[in-house]
């Protein structure tokens, strides 16, 4: 196949780029947001809200992401850019809210005994001492989340928003002799979406392991 | 935007049995695609552990590649483009394409799973099967891989739950499983939501329990062996969309 070909394929993917990197940065910003809040709810001193958000992290977590999809889409129904970014916000939300669950507990004790010892508010206390070092080990786990998010942003295109599995699909349909070039440019292209994140995931790994004790 | 419509019971009635069929579909393309991730998860695991660095790095690159690249697109490059590939190129019925396509993106995990279960077992053990003289052959059947075996189980169980959560996918290249049963019905009467929360709750049913029995066994193992293999996630789900 002739560059222009290519070429040809890269500007129709290209299209769709915009909707797959607003799609994966929205639905991140969700989905951190509701990590955060699902995992505090998860330790709250009130069992009420445990209770609420064990709920909402098991069914998440226990129904499957694309049918949450279709259902976001087909029964609420909403927009399908919103179905898309809250579907897929909300599921990875749950499933992060265990790691910050994880990391928050993972301090040791002492601190929080330490802290209160210092007379610390509970604020304070998670605030300039427990939140600190969890976040050092949340980091690396958020990252490898994002690196999921960014394939889950495929899923997409199945409730008909034009990102770059859409538009592939497009081309391929009018230029079938063409499939294979286009399949694997757009592997390629979802790879180098992940690329920086798979450096950026590494890194935050060794940063986070620098100045710590290794016990 | 129309707004949300009243619960219909008997549309749930008139959907149920059509939904229970396909959850066997679900569940066989579950078991199928499952099993050949474990087959192929092993397949990865011996070729990486050819002592050729250029062979290695090279597989390992193509691991990270199919494990960070969407399956969804990875089942389209099967179903569509794979006939054309020259001299090895055949067409592939839904259920083949979703068995290799989901079988080969999984394999990748499940690879790391072996991995970190023969890593875990203690240089020691070689050692001393050398000196005691066992072939090649004994070493992995009597020594390595019973011991590397069972700390994987609750790992390897836990991919299996994500896996089955991962099925839906195979919809979009056609597989009949209750996801596109209720798209289907879905379109010819304009009654999404009692099939698709319908769908969701088989989802839930079928998984919640699974999980919770994955930990249980997680626990049991990690009070047998008192230490994890090298990978665990400690019961932290992953997913792969």
């Amino acid at each position: 196949m002739a560059i222009s070909g290519y070429l040809d394929i890269l500007s129709v993917l290209s299209r769709g780029l915009y909707y797959t990197i607003s799609i994966l940065i929205v639905s991140a910003i969700i989905g951190y947001i509701i990590a955060f809040v699902a995992g505090f709810g998860r330790i709250s001193r009130f069992s009420f809200i445990r209770r609420f958000t064990m709920i909402y992290v098991e069914f998440f977590r226990g129904t499957s992401l694309i049918v949450q999809l279709f259902w976001f889409y087909y029964v609420l129904p909403l927009p399908n850019f919103w179905a898309g970014t809250l579907a897929i916000g909300l599921n990875y939300g749950a499933y992060m809210s265990e790691i910050v669950r994880g990391s928050i507990l993972a301090v040791p004790k002492g601190q929080t005994e330490a802290s209160i010892a210092l007379n610390m508010s509970n604020w304070q206390r998670m605030r300039l001492v427990i939140l600190p070092q969890a976040l050092r080990m949340m980091l690396p786990e958020f990252g490898n989340y994002l690196i999921q998010m960014v394939k889950a942003t495929s899923l997409v295109s199945l409730i008909g928003l034009t990102d770059i599995t859409y538009q592939a699909m497009v081309y391929r349909a009018s230029n079938i002799p063409q499939s294979i070039e286009v399949f694997v440019i757009l592997l390629i292209v979802y790879f180098l979406i992940a690329l920086p994140l798979i450096a950026l995931t590494r890194w935050l790994e060794r940063m986070s392991s620098k100045g710590v004790a290794r016990e | 935007m129309n707004m949300i419509r009243e619960w219909d019971w008997s549309t749930v009635i008139d959907a149920f049995p059509l939904i229970f069929k396909a959850m066997w579909i679900t569940l066989g393309m579950t078991i199928a695609c499952y099993a050949f991730a474990l087959v192929f998860g092993l397949v990865w695991t011996f070729i990486r552990r050819v002592r050729i660095k250029p062979l290695q790095r090279l597989i390992s690159f193509i691991m990270e590649f199919i494990r960070t690249t969407p399956p969804l697109v990875q089942l389209y490059f099967i179903y569509y483009a794979w006939p054309l590939v020259p001299y090895v190129g055949v067409t592939l019925d839904p259920i083949t394409t979703s068995i290799l396509g989901l079988g080969i993106h999984f394999s990748t995990y499940i690879s790391e799973i072996y991995r970190s279960g023969i890593e875990s077992v203690d240089k020691g053990q070689w050692e001393a099967a050398t000196a005691l003289n066992f072939s090649t052959r004994q070493k992995w059947t009597k020594i390595i891989l019973p011991q590397a075996i069972p700390p994987t189980i609750p790992m390897l169980g836990n991919y299996l739950i994500i896996m089955f959560k991962e099925i839906p996918l195979t919809a979009a290249v056609g597989v009949g499983g209750m996801l596109l049963t209720a798209q289907k019905y879905g379109a010819k009467f304009y009654e999404y939501m009692e099939p698709l929360t319908l769908v969701a709750l088989f989802f839930l049913l079928l998984s919640y329990p699974s999980s919770i029995l994955v930990q249980k066994l997680e626990q049991k193992m990690n009070r047998r062996f008192d230490k994890k293999p090298g990978g665990s996630n400690n019961g932290k789900e992953v997913t792969a969309s």
